[in-house]
């Protein structure tokens, strides 16, 4: 399959034997060589060579071409998660370069088929994408193609309003029914005697118990009963939508639960293809006339710059420091508790457990678990990591801070939920006018408004009743809304519903 | 047609209709003219984009990676990224071709296509054979290019034995001589813009005459494959300059309008005989001339002189300050008949967009 040349059929063969030898464990990957104009191509469609007509795609066609054209980019690889992978190959790059790419595809081939976060995605994307193209163009057909774009272009501009860990979540069939619902639990009463009963049981500490219940009751008639990250879902379940317009929605979101998994873990993915590329490449593939060129190319994926994490770079260099780190046996209570720096550099218990661990975290972890456990005080000393901030006084971006827990926060800050902000539905029934009350889980970072005004309108469009959103600016309770005419933007005192999802607003300063 | 060709013609015409429905804004913001490249003009258009819920810029703070100490800024010019995906943070700008934004203006205007006047029309010829195609008659084959590409898909493909050197070609391979069209030079324009540059026309009115200059440029370079540009100045006395001199020169000092037109008149003579060439005067000023004795020269000169060899005479009054406006009105009582002179006021940026269409309204 494919259409390698000779050559490069019979590299894959030897990239290939070479990782699985390392224990790396793939789908069979297809490789195919393009140029980079269909390359481009493509990769505007994701990678898949059948979409859906949208304008999107051109859009993005267009500004990869501009920039390859200018000199500014160049797409390396491009692997795509199904069963059997597939990957492209650049016509023009050199040999060594096409080895590289091989050797770093395998390394994600593994990593989409055995990290946790990936299990549930669909494997037969390929064919999935191409129905969905069908059906879409069908739609058009019969509906007109203006108005299917139409409401595509509003499904996009909600699509990232999932929640990431709902393919993990058991959800509870049918609604109970009330016979089957446990039994109302009774206002408890400690066991006294009568004379006693006033003091042991007193009436307002029954009179409370009887508000939680009522509290709780008032919760359950609530819809929905709990705060749902989402969005999309609800809207697909609960929005006056026609029949096409449901079936485009649920598409959509599956296609945007399809690539969730590779937004949550983009560091600890190209960590490990790099992770596996120059092991191959340094230990086996290369010959000595390739050596500049690939330390030219392997340099180049690695640069970093001032303000910004290289995702290859920070991925790579933390697999290897775990690798290290069990080779030598640096975890544990005992290493833990040691407080000598040098003895610590010089620490060695020849575990060599490293191999094994880096498999094990490739499996389990995400990029924030993956942050999370594995950056430690030395790692950000070593990569020289630090956090930077908007000083407004110079109007120039410096250095705030090196401590290494300021680091990690605010790495875990900016990959919670792949970089999305938060937003739950919390009542479809506000007013009780049928109003959509959603609550964006403030956590210290301010949405843009003007973006969010006009998603409002968007999501007005599909719930066809006026919408809300609560959130905060520099603390404080924002109302946006939207009720089909006009949008408003109003000061109010945080919400009970927003408290219980946020928490309460930040006391003044 | 590959399968992006629809989605980009689409997101192209999506294109297309912004900026339609935006000309208005774009012309009167004048940000396109900076931006304009030999073929291109990069238009931003951040509307395009689908809005989501995003961080907004409070969001100054990250992480980041290399040498320093708390305190010192970061090296160059900082771009604030943070790991993960980053999207939406700079703003869309699409490449739109000269071509077709002059397509853009003539629909929105409604302006008539230009007759050329003179018979040099475009003419296609028939060239010689030059051209390479991959299909055509077996009579024209091209044997060595053909050889060419069998030789470069058997090495490619590993079927080519350098011990047994048979090259055989396949259809794909074929390649065929053609004719390779040329087109004969057709009719050409050139433009005269003079401007008056005394002291009373302020940088506003410049910036005026600058704008309504590069959408005039846009509508006659797509009318006229071969177009000169010449800009004269004048003050008291009148001076051939370049581009950026035209637009940045400020002189002051007394107008006297008919030392431009004498320029212009000799340029026309010595460059531009009527009989090969499309010519269109453009004079911007204030309206304010030295003396009455002085229009009254004026009026002579393109009544008599500039008229018969220009296909028509534009005068843009931008409003100023100072401007009396009185040219206008002596202009406009003189050729009160002639559909030559076409004359308009521009009171402030909202008013290119109607001076455009009194220009080049008429289809001349």
């Amino acid at each position: 399959m494919g259409n390698l040349t000779p050559e490069l059929a019979q590299m894959r063969d030897e990239v290939r034997a070479l990782a699985r030898g390392y224990g790396l464990d793939f789908y069979e990957v297809l490789f195919e060589l393009v140029d980079y104009d269909e390359l481009n191509m493509v990769a505007a469609y994701g990678g898949f060579p059948t979409r859906y007509p949208h304008w999107r795609f051109g859009m993005e066609y267009e500004q990869l071409s501009k920039s390859y054209t200018y000199g500014l980019s160049k797409i390396y690889e491009l692997v795509i998660n199904n069963d059997p992978c597939y990957a492209y190959l650049m016509r023009s790059n050199s040999m060594t370069e096409q080895k590289l790419v091989m050797a770093h595809v395998y390394g994600h081939c593994d990593f989409f088929k055995n990290n946790l976060w990936f299990a549930k995605t669909p494997r037969k994307m390929m064919d999935m994408m191409a129905n969905h193209a069908t059906r879409i163009r069908a739609y058009m057909d019969r509906h007109g193609t203006e108005r299917v774009e139409n409401f595509i272009d509003t499904v996009h501009s909600l699509d990232n309003l999932i929640d990431p860990h709902a393919p993990f979540i058991k959800r509870e069939g049918r609604p109970r029914r009330e016979e089957e619902a446990p039994a109302q639990s009774p206002v408890f009463k400690i066991a006294a005697k009568d004379y006693m009963d006033r003091y042991i049981n007193p009436p307002a500490y029954l009179e409370r118990q009887r508000q939680s219940i009522r509290e709780e009751q008032e919760q359950e008639r609530r819809h929905p009963a709990r705060p749902l990250r989402d969005v999309l879902k609800f809207l697909l379940d609960h929005a006056p939508l026609q029949l096409w317009e449901q079936d485009v929605l649920s598409m959509l979101r599956e296609e945007a639960y399809y690539f969730a998994p590779q937004a949550m873990t983009k560091i600890m993915n190209e960590g490990w293809a790099v992770f596996w590329h120059s092991q191959l490449m340094t230990r086996h593939l290369l010959e000595a006339s390739e050596v500049v060129n690939y330390a030219d190319t392997h340099s180049g994926t690695l640069a970093t710059s001032p303000g910004q994490i290289n995702p290859y770079k920070m991925g790579v260099e933390l697999f290897r420091d775990i690798e290290d780190r069990w080779n030598r046996g640096c975890f544990g209570p005992e290493y833990d508790k040691c407080e000598d720096a040098d003895e610590k550099r010089r620490w060695n218990r020849n575990l060599g457990l490293g191999r094994e661990k880096v498999f094990q975290v490739r499996r389990i972890y995400n990029d924030v678990s993956f942050i999370d456990e594995f950056v430690t005080a030395e790692f950000a000393e070593a990569q020289r990591l630090y956090v930077y901030g908007y000083n407004p006084a110079t109007g120039r971006y410096e250095i705030v801070d090196r401590d290494w827990r300021k680091v990690k926060e605010q790495l875990l800050t900016a990959l919670t939920n792949f970089g999305q902000p938060i937003v739950y539905v919390v009542d479809a029934n506000h007013k009780n006018r049928g109003e959509l009350y959603l609550v964006h889980d403030w956590g210290g970072v301010d949405l843009e408004f003007d973006a969010a005004l006009k998603t409002l309108e968007h999501v007005q469009k599909m719930w066809k009743r006026p919408v809300h959103l609560e959130t905060r600016e520099g603390g404080k309770g924002r109302l946006l809304s939207y009720d089909g005419q006009e949008t408003s933007v109003k000061e109010i005192t945080p919400s009970k519903d927003a408290m219980q999802v946020v928490g309460p607003a930040a006391p003044k300063e | 047609m590959r399968r992006i060709d629809q989605d980009h013609t689409r997101f192209r015409d999506i294109v297309r209709g912004r900026i339609k429905q935006d000309l208005r804004k774009y012309v009167t913001s004048g940000e396109m003219v900076g931006k304009q490249g030999k073929r291109y003009v990069s238009i931003p258009l951040p509307q395009i984009q689908l809005p989501r819920f995003r961080y907004g810029s409070n969001k100054k703070s990250g992480v980041g990676q290399g040498e320093g100490e708390p305190g010192q800024p970061m090296d160059g010019e900082a771009q604030p990224g943070q790991a993960g995906e980053e999207e939406g943070k700079h703003v869309l700008e699409v490449d739109v071709s000269l071509e077709e934004l002059a397509r853009i203006l003539g629909e929105e205007l409604e302006l008539p296509n230009i007759q050329p006047k003179g018979k040099r029309t475009l003419r296609t010829l028939a060239g010689k054979f030059t051209g390479i195609a991959r299909s055509g008659p077996q009579s024209l084959r091209h044997f060595k290019r053909t050889f060419k590409e069998a030789l470069k898909r058997q090495i490619a493909s590993g079927t080519y034995d350098p011990e047994d050197p048979r090259v055989i070609p396949i259809r794909d391979d074929l390649r065929f001589r053609s004719l390779a069209r040329r087109e004969q030079p057709q009719a050409s324009a050139a433009i005269v813009y003079m401007m008056d540059v005394s002291g009373s026309m302020g940088r506003e009115q410049k910036e005026i005459v600058r704008m309504e200059a590069f959408w005039i440029d846009t509508w006659l370079r797509h009318q006229y494959r071969n177009l000169e540009v010449n800009y004269i100045v004048h003050d008291a006395a009148a001076h051939v300059v370049d581009q950026h001199t035209f637009f940045h020169l400020r002189e002051s000092g007394g107008t006297k309008i008919s030392s431009a037109y004498e320029l212009c008149l000799k340029l026309i003579d010595e460059k531009y005989p009527a009989s090969e060439w499309n010519v269109y005067p453009f004079h911007f000023s204030d309206g304010d001339n030295w003396s009455s004795r002085d229009t009254e020269r004026c009026v002579e000169l393109l009544r008599d002189s500039i008229l018969p060899g220009v296909n028509q005479f534009c005068y843009g009054q931008v409003k100023s300050a100072y401007g009396s406006g009185q040219f206008k009105k002596d202009l406009d009582q003189a050729f009160r008949s002639d559909e030559r002179v076409v004359t308009s006021d521009i009171l402030d940026r909202e008013g290119i967009l109607p001076s455009i269409k009194a220009f080049l309204g008429k289809g001349r």
